[in-house]
């Protein structure tokens, strides 16, 4: 047997796969190491946290273990008011940081070290929760965006930035996040503009820091749908996101998009149980021209999923 | 009865025992992914049809189908044919049948679990590597492995001195996949985010297509083509020719899915450059394979099999032209993220992949069980069901996706898409369930051929006998 093929050929296949794994694995690890951050990079993994998906702290994929996103017009501690509101990323004692936080790596050059030395994001520490901020500095003469912890800065803790706050300026970005992902919005929604004219429509592509951090990214592939990247820059109404959500045919009468009425749960804002059989024949007898009027959209409860959702949409997608 | 075997000793398990659990599940994955790819399709044409169960919401059933289909039906025709063709082209017979009943095992196992977790929700949120990371452990260490060591091991102990591209293209493309998986799920096992999560996705998408679908399936047609016709192959060369260019050009192109990110415009370039050279190993696989039909193209219309191979491999020929153009930037930005791409995904799964396996799982299975076709009717009943119903699904679906790209250039509003589309949607709907119908009519006939079909007397081939019935 002196030539033996099969040798020589697993030498030559791992070569040449080797090779294309160089090429296609290693080289743009290089080009994605070197993305800075931007606003929209970090403000998105604050207000995701760790990982959105199948993971330790959220096994059954439901929004567990999220921070919470907390618009405020003023410091909680000084009553110093913010015009225009700032965001604030609220994470409990025990909810797992962004991975940022982390590994300061992530963010980018200049983000890191700002984000180290005067955020002090060093400092966190999970078992007692921390809140931070993104602020803005200057590094090596480039302006740049970087996370500020203010629990170790300003002395914010957790629970009272949330009750300063109050319950209608809570976000629950991470948690509408994971929506999308479970509900399968992303299956004909897409978060990426294409190339041309696209952009017109929809909005800019991302830039390259817009994602450091986030997981998964859920850009999608196939559209059937417009783009949401930018979908509350076009469209900022809750109510119309509330009608759309539970049936879109009430205001778009051609769309093909499913309705998400049991993301509404079982009752209301006012924890009335919500009547989906009556709802359903009150709007079939109007789609028949029986009535005039379509049936009254409940008002989705303050733990509904549909409620993390439209956070989600109003707050990240702008 | 699989029960029994899974703990007999390996002596006396009867050969083929793997094959046969392995054909008949593909087979039930391909009625049930049809099945559910068939509903999704009715949920896009008529929104309101099935409402207000979150489990049969689109977004739930979405990814339950191409996995099915992609894990399920493809794959597991693959395994099936390993059992039996590895053995065969090496003069041997399996390394282990028993190891060989476990694979059908722990597949049919862990598919129905990720599956049934995707259903519910739970799931990585990664286009293709939606199934989480304790699925993918098990596909990788519970699958792949075990079939892999079974495929290495019987060409090792094979009796005949070279290695027929078949089982070159088997063994490598087990690896691979392996391989494949456990890069492509890093950013779930390590916590990879961002750019580097969405790259690594659609790295992992390309790669199982490209490493593992349709090579696969192609080495699949080296076998049964000379098989049926019993002419030789036309040239071994130009097959390992297909076989070397797969290696290192289909491997590389990942990121022409992604030529709207911002990823590396060096990467997207030469991901272009990559995708056309593509068409080498594409072509030498179909010219092959045609020149092979020398002098046999009347089985084309009068042996079943042969109908179905040849039928996969013409398909190959627009696959390819589609594919080796349409990720040039050029013509990318039109058609990316429309219905055109869901019409090419098919005709790579449903059209070429899918014909040339059910012509493998239909031969396979006869000269396993040593027994004829229960009826020839039925079986070209599902030809065309199956050739027309795709025929369909692929034009309608192709004429919706110019539409989506004119759309994008007159900037029109989306909804007014939306309306143009809707025709199209439901034509594709009605292909589609000819396809699952035809599906159906398989999984009965082949059934049927396993409790009655005619004895196929030793050292004769199914498709030698005359129907007697
Ligand atoms: C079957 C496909 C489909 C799914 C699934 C789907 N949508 Fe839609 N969506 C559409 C279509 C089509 C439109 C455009 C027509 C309309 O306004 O209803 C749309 C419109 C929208 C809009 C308004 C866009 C704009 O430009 O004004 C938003 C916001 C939206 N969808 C969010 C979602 C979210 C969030 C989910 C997941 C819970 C989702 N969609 C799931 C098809 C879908
Ligand atoms: C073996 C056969 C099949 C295979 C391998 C297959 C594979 C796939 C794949 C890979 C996708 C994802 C496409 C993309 O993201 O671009 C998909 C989507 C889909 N398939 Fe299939 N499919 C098969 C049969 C069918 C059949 C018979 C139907 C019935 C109509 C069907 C209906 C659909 C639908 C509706 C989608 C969703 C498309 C979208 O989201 O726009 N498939 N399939």
């Amino acid at each position: 047997m002196g030539f033996q093929q099969y040798r020589f050929g697993a030498a030559a296949i791992g070569l040449m796969f080797g090779f294309s794994m160089c090429i296609t694995l290693l080289g743009p690890s290089n080009d994605f190491r070197s993305g800075v951050s931007t606003w929209v990079g970090l403000d998105k993994q604050l207000s995701l946290g760790r990982v959105i998906g199948f993971s330790y702290e959220d096994p059954l994929v439901i929004g567990d273990g999220k921070p919470v996103t907390v618009i405020l017009d003023k410091d909680p501690k000084t009553g110093a008011t913010y015009d225009p509101p700032i965001r604030a990323y609220v994470y409990e004692p025990g909810i797992k940081f962004s991975p940022g936080v982390n590994h300061n790596e992530l963010l980018g050059p200049g983000v890191m070290e700002l984000s180290l030395n005067t955020g002090k994001i060093g400092q966190a520490d999970m078992s007692n929760g921390a809140v931070f901020t993104i602020a803005q500095g200057e590094f090596n003469g480039e302006e740049v965006d970087y996370i500020v912890n203010q629990t170790a800065v300003s002395g914010w803790q957790p629970g009272q930035v949330l009750k300063a706050a109050g319950d209608e300026n809570h976000r629950y970005v991470g948690k509408g996040k994971t929506i999308f992902i479970t509900e399968g919005c992303w299956w004909c929604h897409t978060l990426l503009p294409e190339q041309t004219q696209d952009w017109q429509f929809f909005g800019a592509p991302p830039f390259l820091g817009d994602m450091n951090g986030e997981m998964p990214t859920a850009f999608g592939s196939d559209r059937k749908a417009p783009d949401l990247l930018h979908v509350a820059a076009r469209n900022s109404s809750r109510e119309w996101m509330t009608m759309h959500f539970f049936n879109p045919r009430l205001v778009q009468p051609n769309s093909i998009m499913p309705r998400f009425d049991y993301l509404w749960g079982k009752t209301d804002i006012n924890g009335k149980s919500i009547d989906y059989k009556k709802w359903r024949s009150d709007y079939t007898a109007y789609v028949n021209g029986q009535s005039i009027y379509p049936p009254e959209v409940p008002e989705p409860a303050r733990d509904s999923e549909v409620r993390a959702l439209m956070d989600w949409v109003l707050t990240s997608l702008r | 009865m699989l029960m029994k075997y899974l703990f007999a000793k390996n002596d006396e398990i009867p050969a083929g025992s793997a094959t046969i659990f392995f054909g008949f599940s593909s087979i039930f994955w391909f009625v049930v992914g049809t099945g559910l790819g068939s509903f999704n399709a009715a949920k896009l044409a008529f929104p309101d049809w099935v409402t207000g169960t979150e489990l049969f919401a689109f977004g739930h059933m979405r990814q339950v189908h191409v996995l099915a289909v992609i894990l399920g039906w493809i794959s597991m025709a693959f395994g099936m044919t390993m059992m039996y063709m590895t053995p065969a082209l090496g003069n041997t017979k399996l390394w282990s049948e028993k190891l060989g009943l476990w694979t059908v095992f722990m597949w049919n196992v862990g598919l129905s679990l990720g599956l049934i977790l995707l259903w519910m929700g739970i799931t990585a949120g990664r286009e293709y590597s939606d199934l989480i990371w304790p699925i993918d452990l098990v596909v990788i260490f519970g699958v792949l492995l075990p079939l892999g060591i079974n495929v290495w091991m019987t060409i090792a102990h094979r009796r005949t001195q070279g290695i027929y591209i078949t089982n070159w293209f088997f063994g490598a493309c087990i690896f691979m996949l392996m391989i494949v998986f456990l890069v492509g799920n890093s950013p779930e096992l390590f916590n990879l985010t961002g750019l580097t999560e969405a790259y690594l996705t659609f790295w992992f998408a390309h790669n199982v297509l490209g490493l593992w679908i349709t090579p696969v399936a192609a080495a699949i047609a080296y076998y049964t083509i000379p098989k049926l016709t019993g002419n030789p192959l036309y040239s071994h060369r130009i097959g390992h020719l297909h076989f070397w260019a797969i290696i290192a050009f289909y491997s590389t192109p990942a990121s022409h899915h992604l030529m709207s990110a911002p990823l590396p415009e060096w990467l997207k370039s030469f991901a272009s450059v990559e995708g056309v050279l593509i068409l080498i190993p594409a072509v030498a696989f179909v010219a092959n394979i045609l020149l092979t039909m020398k002098g046999k193209w009347s089985m084309f219309v009068e042996n079943i099999e042969t109908k179905f191979s040849i039928t996969g491999v013409l398909l190959a020929i627009p696959l390819n032209m589609q594919g080796g153009f349409q990720q040039t930037r050029a013509i990318n930005w039109y058609v990316h993220g429309t219905g055109w791409i869901v019409a090419h995904a098919h005709l790579a799964l449903l059209g070429m992949s899918s014909f040339l396996e059910a012509a493998a799982v239909y031969f396979g299975l006869q000269s396993v069980l040593r027994r004829k076709l229960y009826s020839l009717t039925l079986a070209n009943l599902h030809y065309w069901f199956f050739i027309i119903g795709f025929c369909i699904y692929w034009i309608s679906m192709t004429i919706a996706g110019l539409i989506q790209g004119a759309g994008k250039i007159y900037e029109v509003p989306y909804i007014d898409v939306v309306v143009a589309e809707h025709p199209y949607m439901i034509a594709r709907w009605a292909g589609g369930t000819m396809v699952f119908t035809g599906n159906v009519i398989w999984l009965y006939n082949m059934w049927m051929t396993a409790r009655e079909g005619t004895i196929v007397p030793a050292g004769r081939y199914a498709h030698e006998l005359a129907y007697e019935r």
